[in-house]
């Protein structure tokens, strides 16, 4: 279980959790699940596109990925956020099949973009992947103030003069960034339940964020070994594992929360845990 | 266009199209009203899920991805999607787990039995590979649909303009918006079977989102979406019909695509600056 190709997936596993770790709990945050949803899902067209004119899918997803958060920021500032991300992702998708259509691509390539492939990770591909990595971590550590403060405060960020629009696509291209890195590797599914379902639990975990943070961080951590592990053993897609792990961890982080919370309301002389910060 | 119309699979995909685009448009409206597109998309990736799980057990899939969206539609409803804050977690949450699932049955289906295909047939749907039995059972759940819209009308519509108004005036907003997900689903459910996942969501959310944005009135919006849903549909299908003639090999685009990249300009255009002048040029204008 530690030989061979199972290393680079447990190295690359690990990267990406600790990513998706750090981007998601912001994700979860700011509630730009559907975003983070719409631009691993979408830009898997931009692989079926390089792929047709025989160009590097790595730059077919990166151009994708890009032009969907630069266009989801642009378009979502005169509209509805909601509205305007669906249509993004419908046309990426759209033109996702009609490239395909055109190539002589068979199934199982599709069934990989979407789903991944982590154990036939190679070496080479490690290198790309922590240097993209550590490009989003490094956004995030530069925007932290800012990010916090557009999506807890918002009045307090435009009283000091931020921009929550430009934030927002800035935030938009670090989720792009993290989806080139991890789509290939890991594919479009497991980077969206990595981005949501560990920050989530966290976040019922704790109130107090720098926490909650590492928490997600930890989680994440766990959720990827443990579904490596599983997957292993049984055969069965990692992407499966992954899912059902955070969503475990999801559902005891909020029956948690509720415990917590029933209890304090019980004994009012104890102070109430503030659940919305 | 030789023999366009006397096709039988182009009557098929001309009839079921404007069927799913009448239905997705009139729900859509409510959906971006509300301000749940999140929700009205990830519905059909949950129903795919049941899709691809019906393969698996070999019952129809029109059973499975009905069953599978409205178990999504009340998993939403249960983790919060009433909230607006938590909303967006509760269907991301759900949505991952139904594309675990997905994963898992995918796998299955390949590994079990050699049925080529079903991977793309699921995701990507077509409209020109539907099978015409389909079409009464289609016909019959998008009447049933309008028809519970029609029933909860007003208090929808009161709801999702203003909650604490509802509220005040006794609508069990739970309820409401219970009933309301639970159409959604239906909807969602049969538009994704009969046209694909991908025109699921764009028929739902984009000829509502351009038809708010070009009239202010709830109803005239409700008549214009549905307009622009099928004028996209079938033209769509024209154009894909077309495109076999277009290319050499003819090898034609899917027309998923056409009638994406029709609604999708249609929205980018209701956005454009002298469009908004025109149709709203007294703006200042007490009302």
């Amino acid at each position: 279980m530690f030989s061979g190709f199972m290393v680079n997936a447990w190295l690359i596993g690990s990267i990406v959790a600790v990513v998706a770790g750090i981007v998601g709990f912001f994700v979860v945050l700011r509630g730009a699940a559907f975003p983070a949803h719409a631009i691993p899902n979408g830009a898997f067209a931009g692989a079926a596109g390089a792929n047709l004119i025989g160009l590097n899918p790595l730059f077919g997803l990166g151009v994708f990925s890009l032009g969907a958060a630069l266009g989801i920021g642009r378009l979502a500032r005169r509209g509805r956020a909601d509205a305007v991300t669906a249509l993004a992702l419908v046309m990426m998708l759209a033109l996702g099949a009609a490239f395909l259509s055109q190539s002589t691509e068979y199934e199982p390539e599709i069934f990989s973009l979407l789903f991944g492939e982590i154990l036939g990770v190679s070496r080479g591909q490690l290198v790309p992947v922590a240097v993209l990595g550590l490009v989003c971590v490094v956004a995030i550590g530069a925007l932290y103030r800012r990010l916090l403060l557009t999506s807890i405060a918002p009045e307090v960020a435009a009283a000091v003069g931020l921009n929550p629009a430009r934030i927002e696509t800035i935030f938009l291209v670090v989720i792009a960034c993290a989806t080139t890195m991890t789509v290939p590797v890991v594919g479009a599914l497991l980077i969206f339940t990595l981005m949501i379902g560990p920050p989530a639990a966290a976040r019922s975990f704790t109130d107090r964020t720098a926490l909650a943070l590492w928490s997600s961080v930890a989680i994440a951590l766990v959720t990827v070994w443990a579904a490596l592990a599983c997957s292993y053993q049984t055969n069965w897609p990692v992407g499966f594992f992954v899912s059902v792990v955070s969503a475990a961890f999801y559902a005891v982080g909020r029956t948690y929360a509720w415990w917590r919370h029933s209890r304090a309301t019980v004994e009012p002389r104890r102070p109430v845990p503030n659940l919305n910060s | 266009m030789p023999g366009f119309f006397s096709n039988g699979p182009v009557h098929v995909a001309l009839i079921v199209g404007a069927v799913s685009a009448v239905v997705s448009a009139v729900v859509g409206v409510v959906v971006v009203v509300r301000g749940q597109a999140f929700a009205g998309h990830a519905l059909t990736d949950v129903a795919t899920t049941g899709g691809s799980a019906s393969f698996y057990y070999g019952v129809a899939p029109v059973i499975g991805f009905l069953v599978a969206g409205a178990l999504g539609a009340g998993a939403m409803d249960l983790i919060g999607v009433q909230r607006l804050r938590g909303r967006d977690l509760a269907t991301g949450v759900v949505l991952s787990v139904a594309t675990g699932l997905a994963a898992l049955f995918l796998y299955l289906d390949a590994t079990r039995s050699a049925t080529t295909g079903a991977t793309q047939q699921i995701l990507f749907g077509s409209i020109f590979t539907l099978d015409s039995s389909t079409v009464p059972l289609v016909a019959v759940m998008s009447v049933a649909t309008l028809a519970v819209i029609a029933v909860i009308y007003r208090p929808l519509l009161m709801s999702s303009l203003s909650a604490e108004l509802a509220a005040a005036r006794g609508i069990a907003l739970r309820a409401v918006g219970l009933t309301f997900m639970l159409a959604l689903a239906i909807a969602v459910g049969l538009s994704s079977i009969a046209i694909g996942s991908i025109l699921s969501t764009a028929l739902l959310i984009g000829p509502a989102a351009t038809a708010l944005r070009l009239t202010r009135r709830l109803r005239g919006a409700f008549v214009v979406a549905v307009a622009l849903g099928v004028g996209a549909t079938w033209l769509g299908v024209l154009l894909a019909y077309n495109s076999y003639y277009w290319f050499p090999s003819s090898q034609g685009l899917p027309v998923s695509f056409f009638i994406v990249a029709l609604v999708f300009l249609a929205y980018l255009v209701s956005g454009a600056a002298p469009l908004r002048r025109l149709l709203r040029p007294r703006r200042e204008v007490k009302r």
